[in-house]
């Protein structure tokens, strides 16, 4: 039998907590393979910055700046370690799926099999796609508005270093005890304390609270940014519809977030002090967390893809060289999709047996988003109709993703119908939908926006060989590894399977492990479109306005200075950068002093402390956990106290930095 | 004001707004507590149930202790308006004490609830209770602290812009967690009582 695993016994030390020995997974030849593999490219990473005295230049001016746009670049880089991350754990599980037919068994026990599509999710949701959004809100909205930097530059850092926390403690769980085996959205009774014994769960759940904490504060950060630090004279119409989406999603984040916080804390109190909110007995009702975790899960999607129809509504409008088709129909359909966003999530479970009105209610509701998603795609349509389209790889992103993600629309309709749905419930359909959406929607317009922005962010532009190769490896790659797991749903075949005995299943997920290959000379391109890009970054120069762009974030220099704009820009018209350009525009010589916020080691040490306090948390280690929140609380404080914050860059200075960048 | 300021005096301070939006989404934490209480508020597992748990007369002074603290909040934020610090602090540990006196309350409630063996462990309306009213619990403390901290940083800086503003927010979360518990006193101990 494949499932020789037996789990350490239960102890408890009152220095270790239940950590004994035998939670090293020293045992277990593919962990140790990647401990292995991790620790020297980490050995190789620390010995050359030491060699090239990198650390203070590392702490000083990225660790602690609260510069959105050093935040932004940082929550990217997070994105795409955590990519690697997650894509190995789906290589894995093709392979398994392609080998494990008939009787085989694959390479992957069940117990290790189903951490990897745990960990699988939960990375991919909360550790790439949030930063990933996050990221390139962080980076483009505030210049978008013409702002110097977000509302609150400190509370941003803190929430960076506190997503960057949860995500080292997911990853901290693969060589020290094991993740959950729950799927990834943990529902109970499974993730309760009586089947989900070790520390898995308790990982899944702190990893997530802390990087929760640091995303619902960023929510809360930017949409105070977008209501408060917009340049004189740009009223709300005015905004650019990147900026209107990213307002939209963070009032999303605020109202959504909670919910999650508020059911994982449940969660937490069942398995830790035995409450009886989710439990079979005394009471308890599983239902609920269905309910609660999916009233945040639901929104959270549009919180993913929202941004992204930001990302292609600027770039349409910028390489069709045309204002945006229906500008007021894009902010009315995005503010529809928030609202109908909370009122859809029980078509998650149309299974449990609520009878068919409510069925109804929210099938229909589900089927009435496809209505405001229509409009958006017939906008960025009609937005290249006539327009002077210039075919550059954010485009190929783009039209990539209008065919995808049309087609991955369509087979959410046909799961918006209950009827349809109970066959299809927790089929590989499913899976094929959503991310058919998520790869279709969000990762093709990832890959845009850095297109699109890098230039922006570093004064030249990325390699075009190089990312078309990046464009055509995801797109060839995503439509060979999901349209055969659409077949295999049609046919019955339940997701997460380990095994299975049907030897007629087995072409469709070879033939889907032959895609996920694709999908990695995708990647593989992306990283050699960096290298090459970083490395003939004399060649790619280009100006501050590489694409002949629209909006206010390409009126400064690339990169821009860390005060964002030498001037402040009186806004008078939507696509101001585009008036501004046909006004003749330039920035006049009398520069005034420039308020900025000083940089603050606190938001990373507090993240530190809090990335203590969940270890601490998982193993029971309580004098840790203890110690490490009242030094998080001491440190909070201890914050307050300094009330010498801002500093002023003088005229001057603001001279000769502008002066500089220009002949740069 | 220098020009720098005058440069900037178009932006006011985001911190106001942006603590409402931090409330609210504190608010949407009670309403998934809320929600949750509503739903497995009757699971009572043969365990006891809210007739044989609460007392009246002990939730009522407990409502009291943190209605008056809010009155007397209000009442320093009239002292720091006027620029009277002393009196500003005054209040301020009055309102302090009077929010040290309900946790105490409450804490107690809990331990007695807890020894008679209506524990969250021992059904689910019980672990709704707990940590609805326990949540609400934790923010009181959580405020206490500030509100010592805030005394102190008063007491070294005045009544300055920065003070006055976390002194404006901070009123904000104490009343803020006054209109969670008249949620928490009609939706948990009024209704079940009738």
């Amino acid at each position: 039998m494949a499932t020789g695993h037996v789990q350490p016994q239960e102890t408890w030390s009152p220095i270790f907590g239940r950590l004994t020995l035998d939670w090293i997974p020293y045992h277990e030849p593919i962990l140790i393979g990647t401990f292995l593999g991790v620790g020297l490219a980490g050995l190789i990473v620390l010995a050359l910055m030491t060699r090239f005295r990198l650390w203070l230049p590392l702490w000083r001016d990225w660790v602690i700046s609260v510069d959105h746009k050093k935040i932004g670049i940082m929550y990217m880089v997070l994105g795409f370690v955590m990519m690697v991350r997650g894509f190995a754990d789906a290589l894995m599980m093709r392979l398994q799926q392609a080998l494990a037919a008939g009787g085989a068994e694959g390479y992957l026990p069940p117990h290790h099999y189903d951490q990897v599509f745990t960990a699988h999710g939960v990375i991919m949701i909360f550790f790439v796609a949030m930063p990933f959004v996050t990221g390139i809100m962080n980076y483009v909205m505030p210049t978008q508005i013409g702002a110097r930097d977000v509302a609150f530059p400190f509370l941003n850092n803190f929430s960076f270093w506190m997503t960057v926390a949860g995500a080292l403690l997911v990853n901290i769980s693969l060589f020290v005890g094991e993740f959950a085996r729950v799927g990834w959205l943990a529902f109970p009774p499974l993730s309760g304390a009586s089947y989900s014994t070790g520390p898995g769960m308790d990982y899944y759940l702190w990893a997530l609270q802390i990087a929760g904490v640091g995303t619902t504060l960023s929510g809360i950060n930017l949409i105070a940014t977008i209501l408060k630090m917009r340049a004189p004279g740009m009223k709300m119409m005015m905004m650019p519809v990147f900026t209107w989406t990213a307002l939209i999603t963070n009032v999303l984040i605020v109202a959504a977030f909670p919910v999650l916080t508020a059911t994982l804390g449940m969660l937490t109190l069942d398995r830790y002090l035995d409450f009886r909110f989710f439990t079979n007995d005394f009471g308890g009702n599983a239902m609920m967390y269905i309910n609660l975790i999916w009233i945040w899960g639901h929104p959270e999607v549009y919180i993913l893809i929202i941004p992204i129809f930001g990302v292609f509504s600027e770039i349409v409008a910028t390489f069709s060289r045309k204002p945006l088709f229906g500008y007021t129909t894009m902010v009315w359909a995005t503010a529809c999709i928030m609202v109908l966003s909370f009122v859809v999530w029980l078509h998650h479970f149309f299974t449990m047996g609520s009878g068919a009105n409510v069925n109804t209610f929210f099938g229909i509701t589900t089927m009435i988003i496809a209505v405001p998603t229509g409009v958006k795609i017939f906008n960025w349509l009609f937005t290249m109709y006539r327009g002077s389209v210039r075919l550059e790889v954010p485009m190929y992103w783009t039209i990539g993703f209008l065919v995808t993600f049309t087609i991955g629309g369509m087979t959410g309709v046909l799961l918006a119908v209950p009827p349809v749905d109970f066959q299809l419930h927790n089929t590989l359909f499913l899976i094929a939908h959503f991310h058919n959406v998520i790869i279709g929607g969000v990762v093709f317009g990832v890959y845009a926006a850095v297109t699109y922005w890098w230039p922006k962010a570093f004064g030249f532009k990325l390699d075009d060989r190089w990312g078309k190769r990046a464009f055509w490896g995801w797109f060839v790659g995503f439509y060979l590894a999901f349209m055969p797991l659409y077949a295999l749903g049609l046919m019955g075949v339940t997701r997460r399977m380990n095994s299975y005995e049907d030897m007629g299943w087995q072409p469709y997920f070879i033939i889907a492990a032959v895609g996920a290959v694709v999908i990695l000379f995708g990647i593989l391109s992306t990283f050699m479109c960096f290298y090459v890009s970083i490395r003939d970054r004399k060649r790619l120069a280009c100006g501050g306005d590489p694409w002949d762009a629209r909006t206010l974030e390409w009126a400064n220099q690339s990169p821009p200075q860390k005060y964002n704009f030498p001037q402040d820009i009186v806004v008078t018209g939507r696509d101001m950068f585009w008036k501004m350009k046909e006004e003749g525009f330039k920035w006049s010589t009398d520069y005034q002093a420039i308020h900025m916020p000083k940089d603050t080691a606190t938001g990373v040490l507090i993240s530190a402390f809090a990335l203590a306090f969940g270890f601490a948390m998982v193993w029971y280690i309580w004098w840790l956990a203890i110690l490490s929140f009242v030094a998080m609380l001491a440190i909070g404080i201890a914050h307050t106290f300094n009330y010498n914050r801002d500093y002023y860059i003088q005229p001057d200075e603001v001279a000769a930095t502008e002066a500089k960048g220009a002949s740069a | 004001m220098s020009a720098a300021d005058a440069h900037h005096a178009h932006h006011e301070s985001p911190t106001n707004i942006g603590f409402w939006i931090y409330l609210m989404s504190d608010c949407i934490i009670f309403g998934a507590l809320f929600a949750t209480y509503a739903v497995l508020g009757g699971s009572f597992a043969g365990g006891p149930g809210p007739k044989d748990l609460f007392e009246p007369g002990f939730i009522a002074v407990e409502t009291a202790l943190l209605l008056f603290s809010s009155i007397t909040f209000g009442m320093a934020m009239l002292a720091a308006d006027k620029q009277k610090l002393d009196a500003t602090t005054g209040w301020l540990i009055v309102s302090g004490l009077l929010g040290a006196g309900f946790i105490g309350m409450e804490v107690y409630e809990f331990a007695h609830l807890i020894h008679i063996g209506a524990g969250p462990d021992r059904s689910a309306f019980l672990s709704a209770f707990f940590a609805l009213v326990g949540t609400h619990g934790l923010h009181v403390t959580g405020g206490l602290i500030w509100l010592v901290t805030l005394i102190l940083q008063l007491r070294l800086h005045g009544l300055n812009g920065a003070n006055m503003r976390r002194l404006g927010t901070l009123s904000m979360f104490w009343h803020f967690l006054d209109l969670i518990w008249i949620g928490v006193f009609s939706f948990v101990y009024l209704v079940r009582l009738i």
